[in-house]
């Protein structure tokens, strides 16, 4: 039996006090734990953000990267070892701006990545910015009269690509988020788990108390395997907010349709030095 | 024997077609071919050429006069006609062109007339065409028999016999409507190895184990993709299209660091994406190979021509101080042993290894006896199964005598592997103190590339050993640059090159520099127009060139141009 702190590590974290942060990462570990995933047999891939960091506040094989990339690195890392669970971490702006097309590819491939989404609505690490997922009309310091673009949807976003799993999860309830991360890693394809987070600092307007009114876990009777019905739940925002599996289909993982990767992991196939050589010769004599 | 033919024509007219079919057909009845194409950015229409040039002997350049042309349109007859030899002799197709054609070197063959003659499709016109060019070489016609059978026996045998006749027929009318044709072809001796740049790269790059390839589509890189997804199911390759060229490198960098060979190429305005990426590699230690096919600039430029133009951009881009090593082969032989290197190099010392190139070589045709595979080696240096988990304890950036920490495969032991785009401590988490910054940069600068500084060798040397004047290149070049100095021997100069395809860290000073301070006259001869290998030269030896002869029309080098240059530097 794992625990918790089996991941832990002597490493201090450098979020706010009372950052939203804090309950993802216990959750983390506590998924983890009772999946019987241990450290080594994880690995978690980040960017840049205060999402980012998570992974060095835990023990787990880790690829902390570019602000954006996430996903290529962890498609890579998957690609290359697919017996190796892959979780990324990032964050609204990280994944939702920066790094936007590799969402949409990420989700066309449906590669078996989890992705962890930190949505904070808001820009912590530069202080203060709006991010794709600000509400329209925020004002902070660099949009002083307020957002003017539309707030991205990201469930909606995913469903009309047919991702293969999409949910919503809260970090003021961390019991149901751990049932959504768990499920997430269950899922066989990629996995977009958006996280609500208040920041604590920068975001005055979406905080616990704003998300509590508002986020309701999803009615058990709720059909996910619906595209239409999960469609038309992903837009429901303002004064209910749905947390729970949205969307979910049974599409088969890139990883499946790659021939080459189809029994073993890449990592774990041979190279015969010799062999490939004369091969290679001979192939050239043949044309 | 040293003939050249050149085939014309608008893309989408098959005109490659013919030229592989003619080169390989050289190739396999024993000749020493050297190709090279000009190609537009489109799909259909414009103008393009393929030029081939045969002999008996090792050829390595293209020359600018043509023994025959071709010519599948009349833009090619307008173009090429002016550039045939005194004995040389133009084909084109005398019933689809409106306007008959006066004089001897021009012969009208009815390519399509003969094709449908005995039931053919029209579209084997071509066939005809290549037929007939054999023809008046006055060679063999079986092994372009051969060929056929080969190449089009998936098709079914009708495609295969139209062929043949299509062949058969341009081969016969050319032998008897071209009795002034006086080509004599040298015995053939045995079957030689062709291959391309593109090539070669691509099996330098399975030669040292690479498993995982990302990239976005980008001329002249493209064709290292499609070999090796060719080649992909038989090595047991992925290869990954990426939604673009930043996902291109990042997906590598994570395939490597889970402990596969990986690679990414693209082309400068790719590479300019890829930047940040470089950096990446740099700080989290990650081994990749990145192979950049450099095309005329700034921007895009001349997308589908030649030029040496991103050099000092490849050796300097990147934010931050890091090591890094550059190669630029001159020849297939040295791509397919430089690419293998990169991996080594790559892998030995945790950094980005660069394999830069360019159109030129990308689809330049060389014919060897054999392929030398003495130079290609692989050793695995990862930490993998039971050796990286017996390890007590492992800590991804621990400090070392070499600065280089066994990078251990994520998984495989009960340790966990941490990488990190920050500064970071041995353990690869974040830190900001000033004393680790400085340790971690003596161990991931300093310490490796002292170390791989003593791997890089001088450049080759070739010609006169006590020379006078010294031509100098690097890259692509080679080939030319190498008969510019039989030129100018022949001539009665005492001349020699060093062909650099080493370029950072820069080769030790050595014997290169004596040649070069003994000479009364040296040349830089650079398919740029800024002459940046010199620059990079000064930098590095403070040695400044008396002559430089830079081209930067988008076109290779010929031996002509060379010479011409170095007449106009020196007056």
């Amino acid at each position: 039996m794992l625990s918790p702190d089996d991941y832990t590590i002597e490493q201090k974290p450098a979020w706010c006090p009372g950052c939203g942060n804090f309950s993802i990462l216990r959750t983390v570990k506590e998924s983890l734990a009772e999946l019987e995933i241990p450290p080594h047999k994880v690995l978690l891939v980040s960017g840049i953000g205060q999402s980012s960091k998570l992974p060095h506040y835990m023990k787990c094989n880790t690829f902390n990267g570019l602000h954006g990339r996430t996903l290529p690195v962890a498609t890579g890392a998957r690609l290359a070892n697919h017996g190796l669970p892959v979780i990324a971490i990032a964050g609204d702006g990280d994944c939702y701006g920066e790094g936007g097309n590799h969402l949409i590819h990420a989700i066309r491939r449906n590669i078996n990545i989890k992705l962890f989404v930190h949505d904070n609505q808001i820009y912590g690490l530069t202080k203060g910015q709006a991010s794709p997922t600000s509400g329209e009309g925020m004002v902070t310091k660099v949009q002083p009269f307020g957002v003017f673009s539309e707030q991205l949807n990201p469930l909606a976003l995913a469903i009309a690509l047919d991702a293969g799993f999409v949910a919503r999860g809260f970090a003021g309830d961390t019991e149901f988020l751990k049932e959504l991360m768990k499920e997430a890693m269950g899922h066989k394809g990629f996995s977009l788990l958006d996280i609500l987070q208040p920041c604590v600092t920068f975001n005055k307007l979406n905080t616990f108390k704003w998300y509590r009114e508002r986020v309701y876990r999803i009615e058990p009777e709720y059909n996910p395997e619906d595209r239409s019905g999960a469609f038309t739940r992903s837009l429901e925002w303002g004064a209910r907010i749905p947390t729970g599996v949205i969307y979910r289909n049974s599409r088969p993982t890139l990883e499946e349709r790659v021939p080459i990767i189809k029994d073993t992991p890449l990592v774990r196939q041979d190279f015969d030095f010799k062999a490939t050589v004369e091969g290679l010769l001979t192939g050239l004599y043949k044309t | 024997m040293d003939y050249t033919v050149k085939i014309g024509g608008e893309a989408g007219q098959g005109l490659v077609t013919v030229g592989e079919i003619l080169s390989r057909v050289f190739a396999t009845a024993g000749y020493h071919v050297f190709s090279h194409q000009d190609y537009e950015s489109r799909v259909r229409g414009g103008h393009n050429f393929y030029q081939i040039r045969v002999s008996e002997t090792p050829v390595s350049s293209s020359l600018e006069k043509i023994d025959i042309v071709v010519a599948l349109d009349r833009a090619s007859i307008e173009l090429h006609g002016p550039e045939l030899t005194d004995e040389g002799f133009l084909i084109y197709d005398s019933e689809t062109l409106e306007e008959k054609l006066k004089g001897s070197r021009y012969i009208g063959v009815p390519f399509k007339k003969l094709a449908t003659k005995d039931g053919g499709s029209p579209v084997m016109a071509n066939t005809v065409a290549t037929g007939a060019a054999l023809g008046m070489l006055g060679m063999d016609i079986a092994p372009l028999l051969d060929l056929i059978e080969k190449r089009f026996r998936k098709k079914g045998d009708a495609i295969v016999e139209g062929n043949v006749k299509a062949a058969r027929a341009g081969y016969g009318y050319a032998k008897e409507h071209c009795p002034e044709c006086r080509f004599l072809p040298a015995p053939p001796v045995s079957a030689k190895v062709m291959l391309t740049g593109i090539e070669a790269i691509s099996l330098g790059a399975i030669s040292a184990g690479l498993k995982f390839y990302s990239a976005y589509p980008m001329t002249p890189s493209t064709g290292i993709m499609n070999n090796l997804s060719a080649m992909a199911e038989k090595y047991g390759i992925v290869v990954e299209q990426a939604e673009d060229e930043i996902a291109a490198i990042n997906m590598a960098l994570g395939a490597s660091f889970a402990g596969v060979r990986a690679m990414t190429g693209t082309s400068g305005g790719g590479f300019a994406l890829m930047v940040e990426g470089l950096s990446l590699a740099a700080i989290t230690e990650t081994p990749i190979v990145i192979a950049e096919g450099q095309r005329p600039g700034p921007a895009t430029g001349f997308p589908t021509r030649t030029e040496q133009g991103d050099l000092l951009f490849i050796l300097h881009t990147g934010h931050g101080e890091f090591p890094r090593v550059v190669f630029a082969p001159g020849t297939p032989q040295e791509a397919l042993n430089l690419t293998n290197r990169a991996f080594e190099l790559a892998e030995k010392y945790q950094i980005p290894v660069f394999v830069v190139f360019d159109q030129y070589l990308a689809d330049c045709q060389w014919t060897y006896e054999s392929l030398s595979t003495e130079e290609l080696v692989y050793k695995d240096y990862r930490l993998r199964g039971d050796a990286f988990a017996s390890q007590k304890e492992y800590k991804r950036y621990a400090y070392t005598e070499s600065g280089v920490t066994p990078l251990g495969v994520p998984g495989d032991a009960p340790h966990v592997v941490v990488a990190d785009i920050d500064e970071h401590d041995e353990e690869g988490h974040i830190v900001e103190d000033a004393e680790t910054r400085i340790r971690m940069t003596d161990k991931r600068l300093f310490k490796k590339l002292a170390a791989i500084r003593e791997e890089i060798r001088p450049p080759l040397r070739y010609g006169s050993e006590s020379p006078d004047t010294v031509l100098v290149g690097w890259g692509s070049t080679y080939g030319v640059i190498k008969e510019a100095v039989d030129a100018l021997n022949e001539r009665g100069d005492n001349a020699a090159m060093l062909h650099f395809s080493e370029l950072y860290p820069f080769p030790a000073r050595g014997g290169y520099m004596k040649v070069l301070e003994d000479a009364k006259r040296t040349v830089c001869i650079e398919n740029n127009a800024t002459g940046q290998f010199a620059r990079h030269m000064s930098a590095e030896t403070g040695y400044e060139f008396a002559l430089n002869v830079n081209r930067y029309d988008g076109r290779p080098f010929t031996v002509d141009y060379i010479l011409r240059g170095i007449e106009d530097a020196v007056s």
